[in-house]
């Protein structure tokens, strides 16, 4: 493996890892706050058995994420020197505002967890919601921080040098909104579907079933919530693509060859040698409609752009298949449920609609994971979109492929450790909290 | 502007220093105490830190955003020539945050907490031990970017007497921290004097680590006898730290410890100023007598300006929370230990 492939091998790695317990950390404190509310207006101690409970899981998953998150802070210079030397400056800004946020977060979660009966209930309450709340304004800025890398702004590039740096307008570049939102509704989707599945799988079994329907209700109307507007917030995502980014939205699709009235291409294997999608499903016109919100605009391909500023093609178009396929998923399941809540509440008591749940808990972050290896790989072979390549930005150190199979250890067990830890949460439920 | 984001820089550095360093302390302390001791003493820890250990941590983000924000070459100079000792220092963050975590929120007590127990001692070792070679190799001359061989480049930039002996005193300080904030935490008498006992210990080890870095400065032709003793300032600083030692101890003999914790900190604080104060604003030296210096390396203007904007808005947030966290959990309601789990 050389160093250049084991650098971001090992930033793909270290990124994916930390995306799962950020997303968790920032959306469970909202089901949290729910379950608490409940419990301080109706006083039944399910509901402040629930909080409790997730509290614990929050508190595992806030650690992993901030030691995970202050690894990548270090990662960024120790893979990337030349890539930071000259973007710190300029991307900073939000960096420096996320300090701020998670240090809240970090002490909001300390009255939080420790708290419980030692203050005023709703002062209680409330740091549960600052933790939520700036865990939430932690995942946008750090969102905004990548959207530059997409968008780059804030600075003039004159013979290599970086002058006039505007942090603020590096901020506020044109990606951040459509991704920080994209990313959001992500979150609380993938989260809400997480926890959702696994209590609906504990109701299946017949283990403290009031505590876990009670669990389950709150996860499920958030991530079917989240899951149902998330299309659209993909939509202003896509025809931001399309005008920024061109050559990620043709590897999203596939696109080789530029045309009016383009097809969308549902699946299929991209066939870069001969410039074509093999087996593939097309939707005539319907690309350049959810580029351009236009049947018969003209979308660019792979082949007006050179070929060494190519992504890779296949990747990025299997990436992008698996997220909007589970997206679409999530959506079927959230109208499912959404329609037994108001519409066919018998339903709600038939074991195939918690088995739904049960089968769909990895889709969220499935999803978010794909997402991500579009943007990312998407943006190939740029680490500044237009302006640096990733390939000259990584560390001149030898031996990375080391540094790498040392972190893919230490992830793996870290990702067993937290499921071992969670197993045991929930295995220990009925002794814990004494619950029926 | 430039100032007040180098006075942020420096006050993260000393409160990560005071307050994460008394958190690493108390799992050094872990390490050195009995077998049958140990459970108690795990228990006045994780009453003293639990509330505040992850508050503790986020002052070293504070640091290392300033720096490659602000400071941006000098981030990567020291990302690329101390790849390995940061690297291993990640893993000890890692390894000492999860396993705390773990091994109280673990729903089962068996003997998985065997495991989590050695890993948060040894990780609460290990770590500032990286931090404090990190520190020494920065100011040790040793860092050489135009080294040819992997070895000079990567691996005699931090390994060398200096750097290993300031991990070492970083240890000794962390645990006599530890040891001092440990003593305020319990009301048992006899637990009181073991932790007075286990000061006194990393005290002497301390002064004998100090020592040492002294003996290898010398070794290697470090000016450091000059940087700490050749100024006012160094002379002042050293010489209040040594009163007020001998102060604190004798306040501790007459069974007095409220001002031992403010004491105990401002030895640090003036151990951390004599060795940042002479070669200010110089932050990393180079082989060859050449440096990267604060004022001179720091990004353009409008990017400081910003930060500084971020650092004072941060605090008028920030500040008040925290001391209100520390001031909540100083005073245990009836009935805390049940509570804590």
């Amino acid at each position: 493996m050389n160093d250049f492939i084991a650098a971001r091998s090992q930033m793909a790695l270290s990124l994916g890892f930390h995306i799962i317990f950020s997303c968790i950390g920032m959306v469970m404190p909202f089901f949290m706050a729910v379950a608490h509310y409940y419990y301080l207006k109706t006083g039944q101690t399910v509901y402040k058995n629930v909080t409790k409970a997730w509290s614990k899981g929050v508190a595992i998953f806030f650690a992993t994420g901030a030691v995970s998150g202050t690894v990548l802070s270090f990662e960024l210079g120790l893979l990337w020197p030349e890539f930071m030397k000259h973007a710190g400056p300029i991307f900073g800004m939000p960096f420096s505002l996320e300090g701020t946020a998670f240090f809240i977060e970090a002490i909001a979660l300390g009255f939080f967890l420790y708290g419980w009966d030692r203050f005023n209930p709703w002062f209680h309450w409330f740091t549960g919601v600052v933790v939520g709340v700036s865990g939430l304004a932690s995942g946008i800025l750090v969102v905004a921080a990548n959207a530059w890398m997409n968008s780059p702004a804030g600075f003039e590039y004159l013979n290599g040098q970086y002058l006039n740096i505007d942090p603020i307008a590096a901020m506020f570049n044109e990606a951040w909104f459509s991704q920080a939102l994209h990313m959001t509704i992500a979150a609380f989707a993938a989260t809400g579907f997480a926890v959702a599945g696994v209590h609906a799988l504990m109701i299946l079994r017949g283990n403290n079933v009031i505590f876990h329907t009670k669990s389950f209700t709150i996860a499920a109307v958030f991530g079917c919530a989240a899951a149902i507007v998330q299309p659209l917030s993909g939509d202003i995502s896509a025809k931001d693509v399309a005008i920024r980014q061109p050559a990620k939205l043709a590897a999203m699709e596939a696109h080789f060859h530029t045309e009016k009235s383009a097809s969308l291409i549902v699946g299929g294997i991209p066939n870069e040698a001969e410039k074509k999608v093999d087996f593939a499903i097309k939707l005539p016109g319907f690309l350049s409609f959810l580029a351009h919100g236009d049947f018969t605009a003209e979308v660019t391909g792979l082949d007006r752009i050179p070929e060494e500023n190519h992504p890779p093609v296949a990747v990025t178009h299997y990436a992008f298949q698996i997220m909007v396929g589970m997206g679409m998923a999530m959506m079927l399941v959230s109208v499912l449920y959404f329609t037994a809540l108001w519409k066919k509440r018998k339903w709600l008591q038939e074991p195939w609609l918690l088995k739904l749940f049960a089968i769909a808990t990895p889709l969220g972050f499935i999803a978010v994971e794909a997402g991500w290896t579009v943007t990312e790989v998407g943006r190939q072979p740029w680490i500044i979109y237009g302006i640096m390549r990733t390939a000259n930005a990584v560390t001149p150190m030898p031996g990375i492929a080391y540094s790498f199979y040392l972190f893919t250890a230490i992830y793996v067990s870290l990702a067993a450790f937290v499921v071992f830890m969670l197993y045991r949460q929930i295995r220990m439920v009925g002794k814990l909290y004494d619950v029926d | 502007m430039l100032y007040i984001v180098i006075t942020y820089l420096w006050a993260s550095i000393l409160l990560y220093l005071l307050l994460g360093g008394a958190d690493f302390g108390a799992g050094i302390i872990e390490l050195f105490t009995s077998q049958k001791n140990k459970q108690v003493t795990r228990k006045t820890l994780y009453s003293a830190i639990g509330p505040i250990w992850e508050a503790n941590h986020m002052w070293l983000i504070i640091a290392i955003v300033i720096l490659f924000v602000g400071f941006p070459v000098i981030y990567s100079t020291m990302s690329v020539n101390l790849h390995i000792p940061l690297t291993v220092m990640l893993i000890g963050i890692i390894a000492r945050g999860t396993a705390f975590t773990f091994r109280h929120y673990d729903a089962v007590v068996d003997d998985m907490q065997h495991l989590y127990n050695t890993i948060f001692a040894i990780s609460s070792f290990t770590t500032p031990l990286f931090l404090g070679i990190i520190a020494g190799s920065a100011v040790s001359g040793h860092i050489d970017p135009q080294a040819s061989t992997f070895a000079d480049a990567y691996i005699f930039s931090w390994l060398h007497w200096f750097s290993v002996t300031v991990g070492l005193f970083t240890v000794s300080i962390c645990g006599f921290l530890a040891s001092v904030y440990l003593i305020g935490e319990t009301d048992v008498e006899h637990e009181r004097l073991r932790f007075a006992h286990k000061a006194q210990f990393f005290n002497i080890a301390a002064v004998v680590c100090g020592a040492l870095v002294f003996a290898a400065a010398w070794f290697e032709h470090i000016p450091l006898f000059d940087w700490v003793f050749g100024n006012w300032i160094g002379r002042i600083a050293i010489l209040s730290a040594t009163l007020s030692l001998i102060w604190m101890w004798t306040l501790l003999y007459q069974g007095k410890i409220n001002l031992l914790r403010p004491l105990a900190g401002f030895q640090v604080t003036m151990i951390l100023l004599t060795t940042t104060f002479r070669h200010f604003p110089n932050i990393v030296i180079l082989k060859g007598g050449g440096y990267l210096s604060l004022t001179e390396h720091a990004g353009q203007e409008k990017t400081i300006e910003a930060l500084a904007w971020a650092l004072l808005l941060g605090s008028i947030l920030i500040l008040p929370a925290l001391f209100y966290l520390i001031y909540s959990f100083q005073k245990k309601p009836v009935g805390y230990e049940s509570q804590v789990h």
